[in-house]
């Protein structure tokens, strides 16, 4: 579904060379629930971007639902970003002079759906992540972790393949960072391939993967069994699987 | 889509007020100072009856001194005026559709009421006069040829003179006396004020209509003199009108009215033909040069736009674009301040071409503002301009409308430069932004 093979992604100055990608390789399977985690400056938000094509990259291939994105134009890629590709951010990044209930819609007007079409889309995802009674309330009227909600609303309103999240807990306290993320586990329960960028281990834990990234390069694989939250044993941390 | 980016093009107004009213203000500068130096132009250079630029013609011939031009500076221009003797032979041509004999007199309008007698600028003129340059009657007509000779007691009121005398009362069928003599009222001129005045430059491009019409025959009757330019290039013997009206000065305005080309033809020929008949019997001395000169070969000959306005137009087009230039600049700052929400709508699936489009509209919002406002400027601007003008230069006589006549053409012309040069001067900015990468600016949030 999603597939990188020796991608290199390179930023230039007129005096130095940075590797962000380096021969990156990687898979990604439908309904996956993978983490990517890493120390600062070791590649993890450049893959994002690479990968929600946000950036170009320099060589290698990546092919996303079997489209070879290199070959696209931004009009096509612009399509694929809008209906497959659902995007949080650590600093939520919404809009602050719409409301919640048009910063939901934004996604949805680029695809031109009907206004009922988007209505409809738009309430479900605000109720899915509690916040419909707010929609009309505008970002700086709601808390971090609500604004991080509104985000996941956005985000899947679309209904997309693929949510990539960058550091989505970043900005937050540890009741609403897990409050997040079993909203994440639960859109992924529903089908949707997560990628998850995160400093944090024990929130890596909660993926079914994690993939460690150290100067651009993958420096280890790990699976883990399915989160105690998850599986119902609240006590215990998941275990490493292979 | 355009709806949601009208709604965001306004929305986005409100995050940076300042920047967007600086904006505005710059457009409608540029826009109102164009649009004041083009009307004034306009006003001053337009050819008021252009419509009839192929059949209207002065006519003018060359009888001046052998040796000296009239004007030395354009030795390649007869007079403007003609001899009373040639305006009668050419005057006898049938050729012409219309034709028109004519000068500017001065007269005493009496017997009306209590009203003290008071003098009047009359023309003295043919019949055609009315049709062919087309004035507007509010009550009444002109009178027939039949009337020019011999003439007819008939006289022809500008509205004004007519609220004068009358209090803007239909007066036609009345009478009044005009140099102690007693004429008949037969129409009274609705308001006509061409400016520039083409069909008699004398006196200042832009002076009023005369404010009362005689037939032209009273000229001679009444021995009557032309209140303007009377010039006469060697020394004769004048004792008397009919000496002046025999000699070779000039003093009488002709226009014809000729509906094609074969008739501008046969009448050019027909002058040549007067011109080498009175050169055998040893008048003009010069090279040939008799000329039929339509209305805007006639302004441009008397220099009626001089270079000034044509620079003023320039330096207004100059001023616009540098508005324009600080609008691209304050455009480029104003879209790169909201660049991160930019690159929130590229993450979240907007195209470069949607961006572009979007921010094609806010800059389309801000040029239609600025137009309005450039427009309303401008109204106050040339109002402004219309007091100082008439102020100094027409004291009561009024007639400095053409300076507020804010035609719909215009207005729909202002708007479109001002949309369309606000839209090109956006198109950079707004390309800029939408090549933006995204991830920059989302990094930055």
């Amino acid at each position: 579904m999603l597939k990188m093979y020796d991608v290199n992604k390179i930023y230039r100055t007129d005096l130095i060379e940075t590797y962000a990608l380096r021969q990156f390789s990687l898979e990604v399977t439908p309904g996956e629930f993978v983490a990517i985690t890493g120390p600062s400056g070791s590649g993890k938000t450049t893959f994002l971007n690479v990968a929600g094509l946000l950036e170009e990259f320099d060589s290698g291939s990546y092919l996303l639902e079997g489209q070879d994105v290199r070959s696209l134009s931004d009009d096509a890629r612009s399509r694929l970003r809008n209906e497959r590709i659902g995007f949080i951010f650590q600093s939520f990044n919404l809009i602050p002079d719409l409301d919640i209930y048009d910063n939901v819609e934004v996604p949805l007007r680029y695809r031109r759906l009907s206004g009922a079409d988007r209505r409809e889309r738009i309430g479900s995802a605000l109720e899915l992540v509690g916040l419909a009674s707010r929609a009309r309330h505008m970002p700086s009227q709601l808390s971090g972790g609500q604004q991080q909600r509104v985000a996941i609303a956005r985000a899947i309103a679309g209904d997309p393949a693929f949510l990539l999240a960058d550091e989505p807990t970043g900005n937050l306290d540890s009741l609403m960072s897990r409050q997040v993320m079993d909203l994440l586990e639960q859109i992924n329960e529903m089908g949707t391939t997560i990628l998850l960028v995160t400093h944090d281990p024990e929130l890596a834990r909660r993926a079914q993967r994690n993939v460690h990234l150290v100067d651009g390069q993958i420096s280890d694989f790990r699976a883990y069994e399915p989160h105690p939250s998850v599986a119902g044993d609240a006590g215990s941390v998941g275990a490493v699987r292979a | 889509m355009f709806g949601y980016y009208l709604r965001l093009a306004l929305k986005s107004f409100g995050r940076n007020p300042g920047i967007t009213a600086l904006m505005v203000i710059a457009i409608a500068l540029g826009i109102a100072v164009c649009v004041m130096t083009l009307t004034v132009y306009h006003a001053m250079s337009g050819n008021p009856i252009w419509w009839k630029n192929d059949r209207l013609y002065a006519v003018t011939m060359d009888n001046w001194d052998p040796n000296h031009p009239l004007i030395p500076s354009r030795p390649e221009l007869p007079p403007p005026e003609m001899t009373y003797k040639d305006t009668q032979f050419l005057f006898a041509s049938n050729i012409p559709e219309r034709k028109v004999v004519m000068y500017s007199t001065e007269g005493v309008v009496s017997g009306v009421g209590t009203a003290p007698p008071a003098q009047i600028a009359t023309r003295v003129t043919t019949a055609d006069f009315f049709a062919m340059f087309e004035v507007p009657f509010l009550y009444g007509n002109g009178w027939t040829a039949g009337a020019d000779r011999p003439p007819q007691p008939l006289i022809v009121l500008s509205r004004r003179e007519n609220e004068k005398l009358f209090g803007g009362a239909n007066s036609v069928g009345r009478t009044l006396r005009w140099n102690d003599h007693e004429f008949r009222i037969v129409g009274v001129l609705n308001d006509w004020f061409p400016r520039p005045r083409y069909y008699d430059l004398n006196g200042g491009n832009f002076q009023t209509p005369d404010d009362a019409y005689i037939p032209y025959a009273w000229g001679s009757d009444l021995q009557l003199l032309n209140k303007e330019e009377n010039d006469c290039w060697r020394p004769e013997k004048l004792d008397n009108f009919r000496d002046f009206e025999a000699s070779d000065c000039v003093w009488q305005q002709m226009w014809v009215e000729l509906p094609d080309a074969a008739s501008l033809v046969r009448f050019q020929s027909f002058m040549d033909g007067y011109w080498a008949e009175q050169r055998k019997a040893g008048r003009f001395e010069r090279p040939k040069n008799n000329r039929l000169t339509n209305v805007s070969h006639w302004l441009r000959d008397n220099q009626v736009v001089d270079n000034d306005n044509r620079v003023l137009v320039g330096l207004a087009f100059a001023f616009l674009a540098l508005c324009l230039i600080n609008t691209v600049g304050l455009l480029l700052a104003k879209f790169l301040n909201g660049a991160a929400v930019t690159g929130i709508r590229r993450a979240l699936g907007a195209s470069r071409r949607q961006i572009f489009g979007q921010l094609l509209i806010e800059v389309g919002v801000v040029s239609v503002l600025g137009a309005l406002l450039g427009l309303a400027l401008a109204a106050l601007g040339l109002l402004a301009v219309h007091h100082m003008y008439a102020a100094a230069h027409l004291g009561e006589r009024g007639g400095s409308q053409e300076l507020m006549h804010f035609d719909v053409v215009g207005v729909v012309w202002a708007l479109i430069l001002a949309v369309a040069a606000t839209l090109a001067a956006g198109l950079y900015p707004a390309w800029r932004i939408g090549r933006l990468s995204p991830a920059v600016y989302l990094k930055s949030q």
